[in-house]
Parts: structure tokens; C-alpha cells; sequence
């Protein structure tokens, strides 16, 4: 992203180092078009980068719904498994101890554990699985070699479509770009 | 940079933000002071910094003194087994709950007026937890040995015991203290990879790209990570619940008078909330002040947590009635005993009725707008309201237990030197590292901020305000 880098990104003709063609955005509204009209021409391999997250852009996109939510709930309930029979064992099987004349599986006392250990797991799946199949932590990334990219996390907005989808062709999609209005297109190397 | 007091351009507003906010004016509000070099930090910050060290070192001293005398530098003994350390325990964790309720509770609620306060309010959390679970270790008596606690394999053969309340508090706090600072951090993460486009030098790269984990803001990245953000919120949100009433059972389950009531668990988390909201007020009208951060924490964020504060503070004086009610309504000889002990007796009757005058009385003025409007009468009230949690704890915890069955066995309670000094390093230690939070990092949420400005510009959705429009229109035309 520093400013060498950018100026040999534009340089360098469209090759297998090419990583895609990007179009940086004042207006959310602009990406917004700028993905409708980019799935009505027929590209798939594309995201978008965004200061903030875009209600529906992963639909304008094209892409599939998160599983997230079922592998916290596997997560979930085999912490409550889990949490309940550590107590179990410990209490039933490993060292079976009269405790105040209640019985061995005294379960209402078992309740506070097996919840916070189904708590705990599943916080945990949802916090480190979205990190993972994020990717992150991943120190480099080829769309930070897009120039002026440091304004994603401010408030410009970003169309990258990659060069390995089908329907990429150096200059006609480059054509398709700019005939969105971006403030401008940039190849982006790998 | 100096103290800014409401640059230009900046009018208290009842908006859940001030008109006009742009994404880049939100960045360089926000992040200025947090990208600004050593040499210009403000001098408020070093003279804090300053008393929270002095006050973080007599905590050191006092955890010194602790392990190497042992707990008998304390006022407990018997009957009072549980004296300051329990208090300020509880006091502490109630204290966070608010934090976790405005970034989870009111993200289910789609609150917009959550964001602006999230992200101090889950730091101001995450510091109570930290002392609020130094606590009960403290108070073990071998401290270094607290790890018996946990089901881990080892050479005794044994588990500990999980039927024992002290058992629930780890595995409570614990995991209540780890998804706090999952949730801050998963929060934090675009915020990071903010700062690290926009630092100022090699450290501040170093740092907040360390920290941002190579965050790109992809599209994909987005819909993974809110996901993530609303499933953290929606396990949260019981968690919290849960923290509260298990400490409430930690009482329920012994057999003291006065402690064993079903009431205990909600009524223990509504007191939590309402100590919890009155820390968010004392941060955040400092702070606001402080950064200029008027246009995002707005009038509107004081009014509703005082609004707030009002609700779980009637929540709690309902409790109160509930508790001497029930301890009539028994008929039982020794929880009678126990309440007229509280309010009437001689030795301590004086702390449950500063406690009604504090919880009960204070927090009536917040029905008028004109208070809920001045952030002075607020910071005063909030004062008032910590003293007064504090206090009911004193009298649940300590008062309770001078005189419980036998009256052979009755005794008094006198706190030490070391208790206090103890309790008051723990403002230190919260005030380091709430200093090096407001310094280091951003402490309002600038990416959900920006969201929140767009819709703001773009879909004029504040319901808040069109009501009022709607109500001054109709007030206008009979």
C-alpha cells in the first residue's frame, strides 16, 4: 500500500500475478449499484470492502448465508453435555461422596456449571470460528496493494473483482469498472 | 492535545447523535486522541495516571501485607466470616453488568442509541470483573492455590467440590470475565485495523496492526462477523443474568436468616444494573468533556441511562420491601429478628436507612426532565447511588450476620486499616487501566458509529425524534 507499491500496481500489465481490478467508491449507494450491475454482467468472484458493515451487500454480492450460527449451537450443546457429566462423573462415578444426605446426581446443583460451561463453549466457537474462516490473523493480503486502500477502514468503498473469476478479461472488465463512476480502477497484484 | 470543551460546532443535542456526522469527522474525533504523540497527551490524563499508580501500589502493598500475615489483618471473624471482601466483590461485579447489558441487551433491542456507549461501558466492565474476581481469591486465605478450584487432573485424585457456590463463582466469573473480553475484542477488531491505516508512527503501526489481525473489511468478513457480533450478544445476554443470580445463590443456599429468599437472584441482578448505570454516568460525563465528544455521546445517552437508573433502582427498593415482607410474612422467629436487626438496631441501624435515603430517595429527582438534562445533578446522584450499593451490601452481607440464631454466638463487626486500603487500591487498579484504555484505544466504536451516521443521514430513522416532532406539531395545532 505504500506509495511504490501502488505505482508498480499500475504499471504492470494484467498476467497470472494479477490479483483483480479494483474500483474505489465515494458513496455507498455507488458500491451498491456497482454490485447489482456487476452480478447483472455476469461476474461472481468479487467482494467488497467497506468501512462499516453494508445491510444486504452480501446479497447484492451473491453470497451464502453464514453457517456460523449452527456450529455454536453443535458448540452449545456439547458444552452442556460436557459440563453436566464432568459433574456427573466426578460426583457419581469418580468419588461418590455423601454430601449433607443429598443424592450423588444432585442435578439442581450441577445447573450454574453446565451453563456456564455451554456459555463459555459457544462464545468461544462463535468469537474464534469467525476469526478462522476469516482467515485472520493474516498479516498480508493482496487487496492491500490496492492504492489509497487505507481509506477502507475510513469511509471510501471498494470493488474488487478477482482475476481468476470466469468471466474476467483485463480490459473489458476494466471498461465495465469504469463505466460504474468510480473516483478510479486499479490492478491489484498478488 | 488539550482538553477540548465542545469545540465549535458543537451544541448539546437530545439526538442519538449530532446532525451532520461524517465518516471521516467520526475517525478524527474519536482517534485523535488516541493517534496524538506521547509528548502531547493532555495533562489531566498523566495526573490521573498518576493517582491511579499511587492507589494501585498501596493494592500491591495491601495484597502484600494480606498473604504474608494472612486474613487476620481483616475486620472478619466469626459469626462475620464474610466481611469487606464479599461487599466489595459484589459491589465490583454489579458495577460491570451494566457494561455488557448496554453492548448486548440493547444490541437485541436494536437500541441505536447503544453504540455511542458500548465500547467504554464493556472496558469499564471487563476492569470491575478483573477486581471483583481478585476478590474471593484474596479472600481464600492461600491464595496461591486458588487453581484447586478447577477440574484439572492431579496427583490428589480429586475434583473440587461443584455443589459449593464457591465453585459456581469461578466457573460464573470466569466465563463471564473471557466473554467480556471476547466480546470487546471481536468489537474492537475493525476499529484496530482503523488506527492501523491511520498511525502516526512505527510503534502505533506495530501495535494496532499486531492487534487488527490483518483485518480487510471484506464484504464476506462483514456478514461472518456479525454473526459472530449478534450471536456474542444473545449468549451474553443470560450470562450476565446468570452471573448475578449465581451470586445471589451464593447466599440463598447457606442457611442465615435474611439470605435465603427467592427475590434474591432478580433483585440482586436489578441492583447490579443500577450501581452498573451510575459508573457508566461517571465515566461518560467526564469523558465526553474531556475528548469533545458531545456530537456522539449526546444528552440523549445521559437521559436514558438515568431513565434506567430510575427503573432498576425502584426494582431494588421493591426488594427491599419484598425482603422485610417476607421475613414477616414467615413468621419465622429469626428472620423477624434479622429485619427489625437491620432497620431498627442499635449498633447498625443507621446503614439501612442511608441506604433507603441513597437508593430510594436520591434517585427520585431523575423523574424530571430538567434533572435527567443536567449532567452535574446526574454525576452527583450517580456518587450518591455507588455509595448506596455499596452499602446495601454492607447491610446484606455484614449486618446480617453480627446476629443470626444464637445470640451466644452473636458478635460484631470492625473493619481494619487493611480492608480499606485494600477496597481503595482497587479504584487504582480500575483507574490504570481504564486510563490506558481511553489513551491507547478508541473508546467509542467508530465503525458501528459510522453505520449508525449513515442511516442517520440517509433514512432519518430516530424514531426518538420523530415522536417529538410529531407531539410539538400536535401541541401546536390545539
Amino acid at each position: 500500500m505504500s506509495e511504490a507499491n501502488a505505482a508498480h500496481a499500475a504499471t504492470t500489465d494484467a498476467g497470472p500475478d494479477l490479483y483483480g481490478l479494483v474500483a474505489e467508491f465515494e458513496e455507498v449507494e455507488a458500491l451498491e449499484a456497482a454490485a447489482d450491475r456487476a452480478r447483472e454482467a455476469g461476474y461472481r468472484t468479487m467482494d467488497a470492502y467497506t468501512p462499516y458493515p453494508v445491510e444486504g451487500l452480501d446479497d447484492r454480492l451473491g453470497f451464502a448465508p453464514t453457517r456460523l450460527g449452527w456450529i455454536v449451537l453443535a458448540a452449545g450443546i456439547v458444552g452442556a453435555l460436557g459440563g453436566f457429566f464432568l459433574q456427573y462423573y466426578a460426583n457419581v462415578i469418580f468419588y461418590p461422596l455423601n454430601i449433607g444426605g443429598k443424592p450423588l446426581n444432585s442435578w439442581p446443583n450441577f445447573i450454574v456449571i453446565t451453563f456456564e460451561v455451554t456459555v463459555l463453549l459457544s462464545a468461544f466457537t462463535a468469537g474464534l470460528f469467525m476469526l478462522g474462516r476469516n482467515g485472520l490473523p493474516r498479516p498480508y493480503h493482496p487487496i492491500f496493494n490496492t492504492p489509497n486502500f487505507v481509506a477502507a477502514t475510513r469511509d471510501r468503498f471498494f470493488l474488487c473483482i478477482e482475476a481468476r473469476d470466469e468471466r474476467f478479461d483485463p480490459d473489458e472488465t476494466r471498461s465495465f469498472l469504469e463505466d460504474l463512476g468510480p473516483v478510479r480502477v486499479s490492478e491489484v497484484e498478488r | 492535545m488539550a482538553v477540548r470543551t465542545g469545540g465549535p460546532g458543537t451544541v448539546e443535542t437530545n439526538r442519538v447523535i449530532g446532525p451532520g456526522q461524517t465518516s471521516s469527522g467520526i475517525d478524527d474525533t474519536v482517534n485523535a486522541p488516541v493517534l496524538v504523540g506521547l509528548g502531547r497527551t493532555p495533562l489531566w490524563w498523566w495526573i490521573g495516571l498518576g493517582i491511579s499508580l499511587g492507589l494501585l501500589a498501596l493494592y500491591l502493598v495491601s495484597i502484600v501485607v494480606l498473604i504474608t500475615t494472612g486474613t487476620g489483618v481483616w475486620g472478619n471473624n466469626v459469626p462475620v466470616a464474610w466481611g469487606m471482601p464479599i461487599i466489595n466483590f459484589v459491589w465490583w461485579i454489579g458495577i460491570g453488568h451494566a457494561g455488557t447489558l448496554i453492548s448486548a441487551a440493547l444490541l437485541l433491542f436494536r437500541q441505536p442509541w447503544r453504540t455511542s456507549i458500548n465500547r467504554f461501558a464493556e472496558a469499564m466492565t471487563i476492569f470491575a470483573v478483573v477486581n471483583a474476581g481478585l476478590y474471593p481469591i484474596l479472600h481464600l486465605g492461600r491464595p496461591w492455590v486458588f487453581y484447586w478450584l478447577l477440574p484439572y487432573p492431579n496427583t490428589y485424585g480429586l475434583f473440587p467440590q461443584f455443589r459449593s457456590p464457591l465453585d459456581w463463582d469461578l466457573f460464573a466469573i470466569g466465563t463471564y470475565a473471557s466473554v467480556s473480553v471476547l466480546f470487546w475484542f471481536i468489537g474492537l477488531i475493525p476499529d484496530l485495523a482503523t488506527l492501523r491505516d491511520q498511525s502516526k508512527n512505527r510503534f502505533q503501526r506495530l501495535l494496532y496492526a499486531t492487534l487488527a489481525l490483518g483485518w480487510n473489511g471484506s464484504a464476506k468478513a462483514w456478514q461472518r462477523y456479525q454473526r459472530a457480533y449478534l450471536l456474542l450478544a444473545a449468549l451474553s445476554f443470560p450470562l450476565v443474568l446468570s452471573v448475578h443470580s449465581t451470586i445471589a445463590m451464593d447466599f440463598a443456599v447457606s442457611q442465615v436468616p435474611g439470605w435465603n429468599n427467592t427475590i434474591m437472584p432478580p433483585y440482586f441482578v436489578a441492583g447490579a444494573v443500577f450501581a452498573g448505570f451510575a459508573m457508566v454516568l461517571l465515566l461518560a460525563i467526564p469523558l465526553r468533556k474531556a475528548f469533545g465528544l458531545e456530537n456522539l455521546i449526546t444528552m440523549r445517552h445521559l437521559d436514558n441511562s438515568a431513565k434506567l437508573m430510575l427503573a432498576t433502582g425502584m426494582i431494588v427498593v421493591y426488594g427491599y420491601g419484598v425482603e422485610l415482607f417476607d421475613a414477616w410474612y414467615s413468621g419465622v422467629e429469626f428472620e423477624r429478628f434479622m429485619a427489625y436487626n437491620r432497620v431498627f438496631g442499635a449498633d447498625h441501624w443507621w446503614a439501612f436507612w442511608l441506604l433507603i435515603a441513597a437508593n430510594g430517595v436520591a434517585i427520585q429527582p431523575l423523574w424530571f426532565r430538567s434533572v435527567r438534562q443536567s449532567p452535574l445533578a446526574l454525576f452527583l446522584i450517580s456518587v450518591i447511588v455507588s455509595i448506596g450499593m455499596w452499602l446495601e451490601r454492607f447491610v446484606i452481607v455484614a449486618i446480617t450476620l453480627t446476629k443470626d440464631f444464637l445470640p451466644s454466638s452473636w458478635g460484631d463487626y470492625v473493619t481494619t486499616f487493611w480492608d480499606w486500603s485494600l477496597y481503595i487500591g482497587t479504584f487504582g487498579l480500575f483507574g490504570t487501566l481504564f486510563l490506558l484504555f481511553i489513551r491507547l484505544l478508541p473508546s467509542i466504536a467508530t465503525a458501528e458509529m459510522k453505520e449508525l451516521a449513515h442511516h442517520d443521514a440517509h433514512h432519518d430513522l430516530d424514531p426518538y425524534e420523530e415522536i417529538r416532532a410529531r407531539q410539538l406539531e400536535q401541541e401546536a395545532r390545539s
